[in-house]
C-alpha cells in the first residue's frame, strides 16, 4: 500500500482523540482517521487506506522521515492492529522506530532512488505484491528481483524468535544489581533532608 | 582517559550491560509517567506478575488530557477519567509518587521534573513523552520512550538502546530584544530540517546559549525532537546550579556539596569531537513563524510565506503545497498580514513563569483584538500560583485572556481545549501537525511575547518594533 507523503508524524497515524484507551488492541480502525474518513465517519476514497485495490495489504510504503512526532506507541499499535505486518521506508523517527519493534512490526529502509521505484511499480501494476524475507533479509518483487535490507542483528533475532525484552534484561539481574549498589549521592532520591 | 562529549560521559558512566553487537543496557535514574502512555505498561506488568522495581525514582502526573477549568468542576469526558483514575489506581497498587489532579505539584510533566528538582545534571531521564527532552537543559540525558518501554523500566529500571551519535549545534552572537529562545530553536529547526537530529544526541553550546536562563535552555532542548534528535543537553554551569538549590527532591548539604562536585566535571572536554556540527548566529535571527505543517516549514515574521515551486526536493514541493491548502495560505501573503481566531499560550515548551511575565507585559494595558479567543495555560500549579502572586492573571484576564488551570491543554488538544475547523491558531506550543489542536485546525507556532502581540493586535506583529518605540 503506497503512502506517497514525506514527514508522516503519529498524529496524523493515530489521531489524539484515540489515545484515551487504556488497552493495547482495537486501534485498527483508528488508523489515520482524519485523512481516512469524513467528519461524519464516512471514508474518503481518494485516500489509499480506502481504494479496493490494496485492501488487505500487508506492507505499507511510505516516504522519508515516518512516525515523526509524538511518542505514542498507539501509532504501531494502530498499524499492526490494522493489518500491517512490515514498512518500507527511506528513513524512519527513532522512537517510532524502536516502538515497531516492540509489536512485530519489520519497518525496513531501503535508499530513495529504491522507494521511488517501487511506487512507480505499484502505481502501474494493479496486482503488484512484494514478500518479505526476515531471514534472508529481502524483498522479493514480482519480477523474481530480489532487494536487499538490513536490520540489526539483534533486533532482528527478537523479532524472529519473538523474545521478550524483559526477560532478556533481567538475565543481567547481578549486573543491574551491582550498578545500583553505586549510584552516585544525586542519582537517589534525597527526601525530607 | 580519552577526550568524552557531556553525552559520551553520561552514557558510559549508566552502562549496565554492554553487548558485542546488540544494544546496551543503560541504567536509569528518573522514570516519569503520565496518564495516556502508561495504563498498557501498568497492565503488562500486572499480567506478568511483575513489579516496579524503583517506585522511588518513579514519578507519575496527570496532565494530558486533564481539563483546565477549575477542579472544583467535574471531568465531563468519562474516557478521560477513567484513564486520570487508573493512572491513580496503578500508582497505588505498584507504589508510584503521583501528583493527581489535587496536588499542589501537579502540572505537565516536563515543568514539574525541574521543578521540584527530580532534573538534576548527570542523570538519564525518560518519559512515555517525546518531549522529555526538555530535560536535558539542565545537563542531563533525557528522552522520550513508547509505552513499551515503559513498562520495560517500569520492570528493571534499565533500557536497551543502542549508543546515538553525537550533533553539536553551536549558537553564537548575541540575539536583538524580541528574539527569544523560542525564535532560536525554531531557526536551529528550520536549518536542520524535521529529521536532521535523527540518530543523535544535540549538545547546544555557544555563548548565545550560556547566556540564556534554565526555562529558556528548556525551550530549546524541548523542540530537539522537533529535529529530529531525540535528545538535547546543555552543560551545566552556576546558572544551573543555582536554579536546582533547595528545591523539593534535589541534593541538600553534604550530598549537594558531592553532587555539586560531580555536576561541575559534566562538560565536553575540550578535545572532544562531534560527529558533526551545525552553526548559527543569533545576531541575525528574526522572531520566526511557523506557516505550514511541520515546525520546519517556519520563516522570518518580516517575511512571506513561500513558493512551493522555491523548493528543490520534489517531496518537499508537494508537503509544501499541500500544506499552504490545509493552512489557507497563500504564497507570497506577508507573515504579518496573517489574522488570528485563537491564542494559545501554554504548553511544556513555554508555560513557565518567565514565558507567562515576558507575554503579560505586552498585553498589559491592552486588549485582545476583537474576534480573538485567547487563553493562558500555565504549566504547573506551582506556575500558575506565583504567577497569582505577581497579580499576572490579572493583567491577562483584564485585556481579555482565559487564565486556566494546569495542563497540557491545546498543545495536543486532548481535552475539551481545541481548535474549531478553520480556526488559525497562534500558538507558544510545539507542533504544528495536521489536526493536532484540533481537526482541521491551523496553528503557527510562535513565542510567548509573538503571540501575546498578536492576540492584542489581531494579526502577526514583528515585536522587536515593540521594544524599541
Amino acid at each position: 500500500m503506497p503512502l506517497d507523503r514525506v514527514n508522516v508524524d503519529t498524529d496524523q497515524i493515530i489521531p489524539k482523540q484515540f489515545l484515551k484507551l487504556v488497552e493495547r488492541t482495537g486501534f485498527g480502525r483508528y488508523l489515520f482517521n482524519d485523512w481516512r474518513f469524513q467528519p461524519d465517519g464516512t471514508p474518503k476514497t481518494d485516500f489509499v487506506l480506502n481504494q479496493p485495490r490494496y485492501k488487505g495489504g500487508k506492507i505499507l510504503l511510505a516516504r522519508e522521515n515516518f512516525g515523526c512526532g509524538s511518542s505514542r506507541e498507539h501509532a504501531v499499535w494502530a498499524l499492526a492492529d490494522y493489518g500491517f505486518k512490515a514498512l518500507i521506508a527511506p528513513s524512519y523517527a527513532d522512537i517510532f522506530y524502536n516502538n515497531c519493534f516492540k509489536n512485530g512490526v519489520l519497518p525496513i529502509t531501503l535508499n530513495e532512488p529504491t522507494i521511488s521505484q517501487l511506487f512507480d511499480e505499484v502505481e502501474k501494476q494493479e496486482s503488484f505484491s512484494l514478500q518479505v524475507d526476515l531471514q534472508k533479509e529481502t524483498i522479493r518483487k514480482p519480477d523474481g528481483v530480489e532487494l536487499g535490507f538490513k536490520i540489526d542483528e539483534f533486533r532482528r533475532k527478537c523479532l524472529l524468535e519473538g523474545l521478550d525484552d524483559i526477560s532478556l534484561t533481567t538475565l543481567h539481574e547481578e549486573k543491574i544489581r551491582a550498578y545500583e549498589q553505586k549510584l552516585a549521592p544525586f542519582q537517589v532520591i534525597n527526601v525530607g533532608v | 582517559m580519552p577526550s568524552q562529549t557531556l553525552f559520551e560521559k553520561i552514557w558510559s558512566s549508566h552502562v549496565v550491560h554492554e553487548e558485542k553487537d546488540g544494544p546496551s543496557l543503560i541504567w536509569i535514574d528518573r522514570h516519569l509517567v503520565h496518564e495516556v502512555t502508561s495504563p498498557q505498561a501498568f497492565e503488562g506488568l500486572r499480567l506478568a506478575d511483575r513489579r516496579v522495581r524503583r517506585p522511588d525514582l518513579t514519578f507519575a502526573t496527570v496532565d494530558h488530557n486533564v481539563p483546565t477549568t477549575p477542579r472544583s468542576e467535574p471531568i465531563q469526558d468519562p474516557i478521560s477519567k477513567n484513564q486520570i483514575d487508573v493512572l491513580e489506581k496503578n500508582c497505588g497498587e505498584f507504589g508510584v509518587t503521583l501528583f493527581g489532579l489535587t496536588s499542589v505539584n501537579q502540572g505537565i510533566v516536563h515543568v514539574i521534573g525541574p521543578e521540584l528538582g527530580l532534573t538534576l545534571p548527570g542523570l538519564t531521564i525518560v518519559c512515555g513523552d517525546s518531549h522529555t527532552s526538555t530535560h536535558g537543559a539542565f545537563g542531563a540525558l533525557a528522552f522520550g520512550i513508547g509505552t513499551s518501554e515503559v513498562e520495560h523500566v517500569l520492570a528493571t529500571q534499565c533500557l536497551s538502546a543502542n549508543k546515538p551519535t553525537s550533533l553539536e549545534v553551536r549558537v553564537d552572537g548575541t540575539p536583538s530584544k524580541g528574539v527569544t529562545a523560542k525564535d532560536i530553536i525554531l531557526s536551529i529547526i528550520g536549518r536542520i530540517g524535521t529529521a536532521g537530529g535523527t540518530g543523535s544526541v544535540i549538545e547546544y553550546r555557544g555563548d548565545a546559549i550560556k547566556r540564556l536562563s534554565m526555562e529558556e535552555r528548556m525551550t530549546i532542548c524541548n523542540m530537539t525532537i522537533e529535529g529530529g534528535a531525540r535528545a538535547g543537553m546543555v552543560a551545566p554551569d552556576e546558572t544551573t546550579f543555582q536554579y536546582i538549590r533547595g528545591r523539593k527532591y534535589a541534593p541538600k548539604g553534604e550530598a549537594w556539596t558531592e553532587s555539586e562536585k560531580q555536576w561541575r566535571k559534566l562538560s565536553t572536554d575540550p578535545n572532544a569531537v562531534f560527529d558533526r556540527t551545525v552553526r548559527l548566529d543569533a545576531g541575525k535571527m528574526v522572531p520566526q513563524v511557523t506557516w505550514g505543517t511541520t515546525p520546519a516549514m517556519v520563516t522570518d515574521v518580516t517575511g512571506t510565506v513561500p513558493d512551493p515551486e522555491d523548493f528543490e526536493a520534489p517531496g518537499m514541493r508537494s508537503a509544501a503545497a499541500r500544506a499552504l491548502e490545509y493552512m489557507g495560505l497563500k504564497a507570497g501573503m506577508e507573515i504579518q498580514s496573517i489574522n488570528l481566531d485563537r491564542v494559545f499560550i501554554g504548553s511544556c515548551t513555554n508555560s513557565r513563569l518567565p514565558d507567562l511575565i515576558a507575554a503579560s507585559k505586552m498585553v498589559e494595558g491592552k486588549k485582545v483584538a476583537p474576534g480573538v479567543r485567547a487563553m493562558v495555560v500555565p504549566g504547573s500549579q506551582l506556575v500558575k500560583l506565583q504567577a497569582e502572586k505577581q497579580g499576572l492573571d490579572r493583567v491577562f484576564v483584564e485585556s481579555g485572556f482565559e487564565w486556566r488551570e494546569s495542563g497540557c491543554s491545546m498543545c495536543l488538544g486532548m481535552n475539551p481545549d481545541i481548535l474549531a475547523p478553520g480556526d488559525r491558531c497562534a500558538s507558544t506550543s510545539n507542533r504544528n501537525f495536521e489536526g493536532r489542536q484540533g481537526y482541521n485546525g491551523r496553528t503557527h507556532l510562535v513565542s510567548p511575547i509573538m503571540a501575546a502581540a498578536a492576540a492584542v493586535s489581531g494579526h502577526f506583529v514583528d515585536v522587536r518594533d515593540w521594544y524599541t518605540s
